[in-house]
């Protein structure tokens, strides 16, 4: 679902990588939270590093609604940097490249085209590192 | 608590069924259950379904489902864990009947998800995975199993063929099962040249989209041994666990960690040990997820889920067959009926009712079903006294 107040409140994660660290035991959660799973409730803000490697992946053949006209195209979860992760498409990449342990970089792109509310929805893509 | 038993089975052939509706469906499957059980009524009702608003347009489904049983005003509750909905409807209604607030539970699972177009079924199923940070992005159900099982195979070996194997092995089981939507033998190369959906995954590792119900009575065991009309099923352990929905967001990606977690506690509940357990029936709504499954369930040891299948451990005629009644592979997969399902073929595989492919040992019986990519699980342990 895409409509002004979605796309609005996600818009420190999905545009700039907002996350926390928990201010006991430094755990990073993307997206923040309220609760660590140390039971602290104190967080500082943090924002996730732009570089890391694809740990898996996979080549979607048959893509959900919305992104029809881009199949077949490349995901992968990365870990970052600092050991978080996250799950992406990953751009600018030949099927045949993909593979474990390739390094990346993330960019902020286009994800999804404007559905009935007429939001394009824009967020981070990983990129083979040049 | 009271022990509990199950004293009626019944389930719909599982299939694209376009002359019937949601409640059509239910209550065929809720009757057979009980004339199976030969009770007049029950005190409530329990139903998995995952998405009626999704898939039919429809919610509030427990009166309407009650009601067209024709056993209104009884309590009736819907309860939901994306695939694992018919596994904690088993669950909840056992909670009903061992705490004594009720006698006579009928717990059931539908889903109808062939009147709405494959696009529109893959994004209700698709809100099973978290919609912020994965559905957002692009990724499908089978992309994320499909994630598994790249990170499987880099890490353990495993081969493309031992993923085909268990599309191969499950469809040889459902050719004997009658309520089965494919009879259909596939083979390794058959799997492995199947059109591409998400890789390594092909269509032939992927559970299909089916219209189904299935439905079970239980009662208390004491008032089941009164009954002494079948062999007794009691259920032995029930167990559910939990995990992130998010598949990123776990320390290992190849580890069904809500699996080992219900597993462990059905296996302490029921005082048993992975080896004490015959056969089981599992969730297999990919390829890759019923070699991960044996894993976590302690079957056999990290790593090796697919060495095991390629060397026949799983197949119905191996020390430990899975998925006798050809899984959600070949029999189908209509998601809230699985659950219930399941425990529908180990009942009657342990009544010894299973025809051609009644197991050889069938004392004793494990359920493991799913919700997403393993967010939810719910583990029950089945004996015949």
């Amino acid at each position: 679902m895409l409509t002004p107040a979605i796309v609005r409140r996600n818009t420190p994660q999905r545009y700039r990588m907002e996350a926390q660290k928990c201010a006991k035991c430094g755990k990073v959660f993307f997206p923040p939270r309220v609760v660590c799973a140390c039971g602290s409730r104190k967080f500082k803000g943090y924002t996730l590093p732009k570089e890391g490697k694809v740990i898996t992946h996979t080549v979607i053949r048959t893509a959900p609604r919305g992104f029809g006209d881009e199949a077949p195209y490349c995901m992968g979860i990365v870990e970052l940097s600092d050991g978080s992760r996250i799950l992406c498409q990953i751009a600018d990449c030949e099927p045949e490249r993909l593979k474990i342990g390739l390094e990346v970089a993330i960019e902020f792109r286009k994800i999804q085209e404007a559905g009935e509310s007429g939001v394009i929805a824009y967020g981070y893509k990983a990129v083979p590192a040049r | 608590m009271r022990d509990v038993a199950i004293i009626g089975i019944g389930m719909t052939d599982f299939g694209e069924l376009w002359n019937d509706s949601l409640r059509d469906l239910f209550v065929k499957a809720a009757l057979d259950a009980i004339n199976d059980a030969g009770v007049d009524h029950v005190d409530s009702l329990v139903a998995g379904c995952m998405s009626p608003g999704l898939f039919a347009g429809q919610e509030h489904i427990g009166s309407l489902l009650a009601d067209y049983l024709g056993q209104g005003p009884i309590a009736a509750t819907r309860v939901e864990s994306a695939c694992a909905s018919g596994g904690l409807a088993l669950r909840v209604g056992l909670m009903e009947v061992a705490s004594g607030m009720n006698d006579v539970v009928l717990c059931g699972g539908v889903e109808k998800m062939t009147d709405v177009s494959g696009a529109q079924a893959t994004y209700a199923l698709a809100t099973a995975a978290d919609q912020d940070y994965e559905a957002f992005h692009g990724v499908t159900f089978p992309g994320l199993y499909a994630m598994i099982a790249t990170a499987h195979m880099h890490k353990y070996g495993t081969k493309r063929e031992d993923l085909a194997q268990v599309a191969v092995k499950n469809h040889d089981n459902g050719l004997l099962n009658p309520h089965a939507q494919y009879h259909m033998k596939v083979t390794v190369e058959q799997v492995i040249n199947s059109v591409k959906v998400a890789d390594p995954l092909n269509i032939l590792d992927c559970s299909p989209i089916t219209d189904g119900a299935a439905a079970v009575i239980i009662c208390p065991l004491e008032m089941a041994k009164k009954m002494k009309k079948k062999p007794i099923v009691k259920i032995a352990a029930s167990a559910h666990a939990t995990d992130t929905i998010a598949l990123h967001q776990r320390d290992d990606i190849t580890w069904l960690n809500s699996t080992a977690v219900a597993a462990a506690k059905a296996y302490k509940m029921a005082g048993v040990k992975p080896q004490d357990i015959d056969f089981a029936e599992v969730h297999d709504c990919f390829t890759i997820a019923e070699i991960c499954v044996l894993e976590a369930m302690g079957i056999v040891k990290k790593g090796e889920g697919g060495k095991a299948t390629r060397e026949g451990l799983t197949a119905r005629d191996g020390k430990f067959p899975v998925n006798p009644s050809g899984g959600l592979k070949s029999k189908g997969h209509p998601v809230g009926a699985t659950g219930i399902a399941q425990i529908h073929e180990i009942v009657t595989q342990l009544r010894g009712d299973a025809g051609k492919r009644q197991l050889k040992k069938a004392r004793r019986a494990l359920a493991q079903n799913m919700g997403g990519s393993g967010g939810s699980a719910v583990v029950h342990i089945l004996e015949v006294l």
